[in-house]
């Protein structure tokens, strides 16, 4: 019989071209320490694991969760062995080959400045030519620049506690990616009104028409499982920049591309033009509670 | 005798009210005279429309919706940006010459008796059906790269404002010729002035 030690899936986490960006997130989790005594580190980029990387290399071991991070180049090599090789690897074996941030998932940063060579380990931006076709049953794509450390957290324990992933069409959990950035933004009530935002930083406005955010056509729980507890992008007063989408990075992160005033995207799943109607129409109205500042409204007039 | 439609009735009602507002102008022209002239009792003009005011919110809406389906078939049209131009051009103007009281309702009343539609009909309310067309139309243009990217207004000014002006001068007896004379010129002007930048 096996003992309860032998029964903790085994982790490990490989990298391609990357920032070490998600390791990074991944560290400021809150409840890091519970989740890793639940599973059995065999390799971390920089955590003490069971193993070192010459070990890993080797090829000899085997895991259940495959995690990945970064581009995938195939002429890539670590301790002189191809990424490529050790990705064939371990994914033989592994139940889930998860692959976190937006380099993994979609290419990303990596594939911009390189995209003949760089891709995402299922997807290139949205094309499926990713060199994991053969195991893409297993792959999980937590796309994100950086990912979440919740997003990742939550994969983790829905594998250990053996619950079923539901994954949407790019792979990724539809639990964390079925909202929109836009959804839960303190914002949105200047968004409804067609009240700018007059600069970064400030708490009143929506970041939409001017400052680029892309929010409202952008898969992620950003405003719903808040970074670090307490803030995000769009709090903070920053536009979202659409990370978690196949086709980031985009150019001109600040500015909201337009045609003669107009945005060129407009909602997800709404139609142009009855998007432009409600607009011009909720233009119309001026509401004194959302043209100054939060904090000069008189609440008794 | 068959039944007219509450609808139909309505449209009628519509149609009388723009020709009498355009030959007698607005403020003369009195509900009993609309109510006599589309041959009913000012009592039943009451069932279609509470006001003068209100009747007169919902020709403008009437107007834009009429000016707003027509553009949408152009836009929806697989033709050049240049074409298109052309297109809106010659639908302006015919209206302008078959149906001169619409026109002339949109610049003489609507235009320039703000205060009439002060309430419910602020900004864009109802105008949106024609310039979420007209929306559609510049959107179209930049994004195929026909159309110099500027301002929304400053583009939908010189636009409309040149088929105004024309149909102004038209209604006026100003123009030597009539206005389908002008249509080729007008299209290429209005075209010169939007057209992308080399
Ligand atoms: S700032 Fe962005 S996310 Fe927030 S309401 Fe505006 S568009 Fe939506």
């Amino acid at each position: 019989m096996h003992s309860k030690k032998d029964n903790k899936k085994k982790l490990l986490w490989l990298q391609g071209v990357t920032c070490n960006g998600n390791t990074h997130s991944f560290l400021n989790l809150p409840y890091l320490p519970l989740l890793l005594s639940k599973i059995e580190l065999l390799y971390f980029p920089t955590m003490e694991a069971l193993y070192t990387f010459e070990e890993i290399s080797e090829c000899k071991l085997s895991c259940d969760i495959l995690v990945f991070e970064g581009a995938f180049d195939p002429e890539l090599k670590r301790n002189d062995i191809l990424i490529q090789t050790m990705l064939e690897h371990y994914s033989k074996n592994a139940e889930y080959v998860i692959a976190v941030g937006s380099c993994a998932s979609f290419g990303g940063i990596f594939k911009a400045s390189a995209p003949q060579r760089n891709s995402g380990l299922l997807f290139n931006e949205s094309e499926r030519t990713g060199p994991m076709l053969e195991v893409d049953q297993k792959i999980i794509n937590l796309s994100g620049c950086p990912i979440h450390p919740e997003w990742l957290g939550y994969t983790l324990n829905m594998i250990i506690n053996h619950q079923k992933i539901l994954l949407d069409e790019m792979h990724r959990p539809r639990e964390l990616y079925s909202n929109l950035a836009h959804h839960g933004c303190t914002r949105n009530e200047y968004f409804e009104w067609k009240v700018d935002a007059k600069g970064f930083g400030l708490k009143e406005g929506c970041l939409f028409y001017e400052q680029g955010c892309r929010g409202p056509m952008t898969h992620a729980s950003c405003n719903k499982i808040l970074w670090n507890e307490v803030s995000s992008k769009t709090r903070s007063g920053t536009p979202c920049f659409g990370c978690t989408e196949p086709d980031f990075p985009k150019q001109n992160f600040f500015n909201t591309k337009t045609n003669m005033s107009i945005p060129e995207d407009v909602p997800l799943g709404v139609p142009k033009r009855n998007y432009l109607t409600m607009a011009g129409i909720a233009k119309t109205f001026h509401i004194k509670r959302l043209e100054g500042k939060l904090i000069d409204y008189k609440t008794t007039p | 005798m068959a039944r007219i439609s509450k609808e139909k009735r309505k449209t009628g009602l519509i149609d009388v009210a723009l020709k009498l507002f355009s030959k007698k102008g607005f403020y003369v022209t009195t509900i009993p005279d609309i109510a006599e002239e589309a041959g009913m009792s000012v009592g039943n003009f009451y069932n279609y429309f509470k006001s003068k005011d209100i009747l007169a919110k919902e020709l403008v809406l009437y107007i834009s919706e009429y000016l707003g389906n027509q553009i949408l078939l152009i836009n929806e049209k697989d033709i050049s940006t240049e074409e298109k131009i052309h297109e809106i051009v010659v639908m302006y103007f015919e209206m302008a010459t078959k149906k001169p009281e619409m026109i002339e309702y949109f610049l003489r009343v609507y235009l320039s008796n703000r205060e009439v539609f002060g309430e419910g009909c602020e900004g864009m309310v109802c105008v949106s059906p024609f310039v979420t067309e007209m929306m559609m139309f510049f959107n179209d243009g930049v994004a195929k790269g026909d159309l110099h990217d500027q301002d929304f207004f400053s583009a939908f000014g010189l636009f409309m404002g040149y088929l105004g002006g024309m149909a102004f001068l038209f209604g006026e007896k100003i123009l030597p010729h009539p206005l389908e004379w002008y249509q080729e010129s007008i299209s290429q002007n209005i075209y010169n002035a939007l057209k992308k930048r080399q």
